[in-house]
């Protein structure tokens, strides 16, 4: 793999931001974009555009076809059975509402628990949520051990006879840790329990292989897969996404509409009901194609060199703290400098085009437990280089010598 | 952009060293602000004595150096002054993060107002001008004791 060729296919490190070469360490919140991307979103829409799954004309049955070739493409990337068993949304977020929305109303009784942990992004929480409210459903929490990981035992012991769901994260996006989600759905399956994996840090930094993993749904942000904004994909077992309801109504998603019934349509439309995101749909195969040319494995091997990296130099800078220590850290570095708040670090570091996150990252719920407000995070993406966390760590020394420490 | 003008040694000074961050004994008006962006959070503890003077004034929380500065000057600027003049005092503060180039008030004295125009440097930062303006807007909710919980997204 020849990462000048690859940092090659994203214009964006051509652009100058403030006067400075970009360092983006934010692809943990999303992926710039590679040009193969762009320019297919660009050609869709002066070429070939029309909507699909409607109209016959030409246009119409050709858009159709290559919105149907991207469901084939992520199919065989994460290695699902079925065709119908990917679902597009508007995101991750999205995804993880209809599970929980549909898995809510077929299959939760009062009282039952949702398992999560305390690494859970708050699109992985908040929907359970509602059901703590519309279900009276229990949600408790698997604890993190001191290094931010969550060993399987700690997932073991919150078990009850009335757990139905697990809903997880495959990797974390502030401790980067890596959850054995095979073991994990292995010890739920024995006990009759849904798995349900938030794949957002999985899909850029991992292979997907829901085969291997077993679980039953997997949800995955494309724009953090160097995909396009408004778009997220739903891996669901097709007896699953069968037997639950619809999600959302109207076109598209029906059979047959009278004034007294209305049957559904067949997978995968029951779930994409109204105009989709056509254009992303069709771009995302760029995407795909664009990270098999890499290939995944080589892709991982790239990021953990630089978490490594990443890692040594910032242990070796007093007063940076790293964010836990898991035993499999992908992709994330997260970090509190004595002293320095996350976001005076976020700002100061942005005046050299260092762009990296500050704040709790959408999961108060590990903050509060860590007992910090909030974090500085820099995330890696396969156009990083040791040279951008270099400059990250000479950041953190200008904010040192700034706040005079 | 300037980081220096962001961070000006009284800035640095005050987010190190924050004045009155501590709970007003006996405070019979308070608020509590946060900023879901960053999880930032911030309690305003007032004590308005008969004269509806502002006897004291404290606040509780955590934040970046740019928030913590700004409630510790507030508080430093607000103490001893009438609940009018308080009002004023955060109207032309706020006025002039917005988009006043300068300071209207008679109130202050000039180098108190140098020292809150320190703060004008996050008119340049966009994303941070909630910082220095979240434990104003509490103050304002705590004066008015309406008890409702500021937040920044508002
Ligand atoms: C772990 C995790 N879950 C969920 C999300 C939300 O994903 P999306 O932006 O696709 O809705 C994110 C991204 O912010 C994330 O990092």
């Amino acid at each position: 793999m020849n990462i000048n060729n690859i940092r090659k296919e994203f214009p964006i490190f051509d652009e100058k931001i403030q006067n400075n070469d970009l360092v983006y360490l934010d692809s943990a919140n999303s992926s710039q974009k590679p040009k193969v991307v762009l320019d297919r979103i660009n050609d869709f829409y002066s070429k070939q555009f029309s909507n699909v799954g409607r109209s016959i004309h030409y246009l119409a049955v050709a858009a159709t076809n290559l919105y149907e070739n991207t469901r084939t493409s992520v199919q065989k990337y994460i290695n699902a059975k079925d065709k119908n068993e990917i679902v597009f949304t508007k995101g991750a977020t999205e995804a993880l509402n209809l599970v929980a929305n549909t898995l809510g109303q077929a299959i939760l009784e009062p009282n039952d628990e949702i398992l999560i942990t305390e690494l859970e992004h708050h699109s992985n929480y908040v929907p359970w949520h509602f059901l703590r409210k519309s279900k009276n459903i229990k949600i408790k929490f698997a604890e993190i051990n001191e290094d931010g990981d969550i060993p399987i035992e700690n997932i073991e012991k919150e078990i009850t006879d009335k757990t139905k769901v697990i809903a997880i994260t495959h990797l974390s996006n502030v401790t980067g840790a890596v959850l054995p989600i095979k073991e994990i759905t292995q010890l739920a399956h024995s006990k009759g329990i849904v798995v349900v994996v938030d794949g957002c840090q999985g899909g850029p930094h991992l292979k997907l292989d829901m085969q291997d993993l077993g679980c039953d749904f997997y949800a995955i942000s494309c724009h953090k897969m160097y995909g396009p904004t408004g778009l997220g994909v739903l891996y669901g077992k097709k007896k699953w996404l069968e037997q639950l309801p619809p999600y959302q109504g109207g076109g598209g998603m029906i059979n047959e509409v009278k004034k007294d019934r209305i049957s559904y349509g067949e997978l995968p439309n029951k779930y994409e009901a109204g105009t989709m995101a056509t254009a992303q749909v069709i771009a995302f195969d760029q995407s795909i194609k664009f990270l098999e040319s890499i290939g995944i494995d080589n892709v991982i091997k790239h990021e953990k060199e630089l978490i490594e990296y990443g890692q040594e130099i910032l242990k070796k800078n007093n007063s940076v703290k790293l964010i836990g220590n898991p035993k499999e850290r992908g992709g994330v570095l997260s970090f509190t400098v004595e002293g320095v708040h996350p976001h005076d670090i976020a700002t100061i570091l942005d005046e050299t085009g260092v762009a990296i996150r500050a704040g709790h990252h959408c999961c108060q719920i590990l903050h509060d437990k860590l007992g910090i407000p909030a974090s500085a995070r820099a995330s890696l993406g396969v156009y990083n280089t040791k040279d951008d966390l270099d400059k990250l760590n000479e950041g953190i020394n200008n904010c040192k010598k700034i706040f005079d420490l | 952009m300037n980081l220096k003008e962001l961070y000006q040694e009284i800035i640095l000074e005050h987010g190190k060293n924050p004045r009155n961050l501590r709970k007003t004994e006996n405070f019979n008006k308070d608020a509590k602000g946060n900023n879901p962006l960053c999880g930032d959070n911030v309690h305003v503890y007032l004590k308005l004595n008969d004269q509806r003077k502002v006897e004291d004034i404290s606040f509780e929380g955590s934040g970046c150096a740019i928030s913590m500065a700004s409630a510790s000057i507030m508080t430093d600027l607000i103490k001893g002054k009438s609940d009018n003049e308080a009002k004023e005092i955060i109207e032309d503060f706020l006025g002039m993060i917005k988009e006043n180039p300068e300071l209207k008030n008679n109130i202050l004295k000039e180098d108190d107002k140098t020292k809150l125009m320190c703060l004008s440097g996050v008119k340049q930062y966009p994303m941070r001008v909630k910082c220095a303006t979240l434990s104003w807007h509490t103050l304002v909710s705590a004066m008015e004791n309406d008890g409702k919980e500021i937040t920044t997204e508002n």
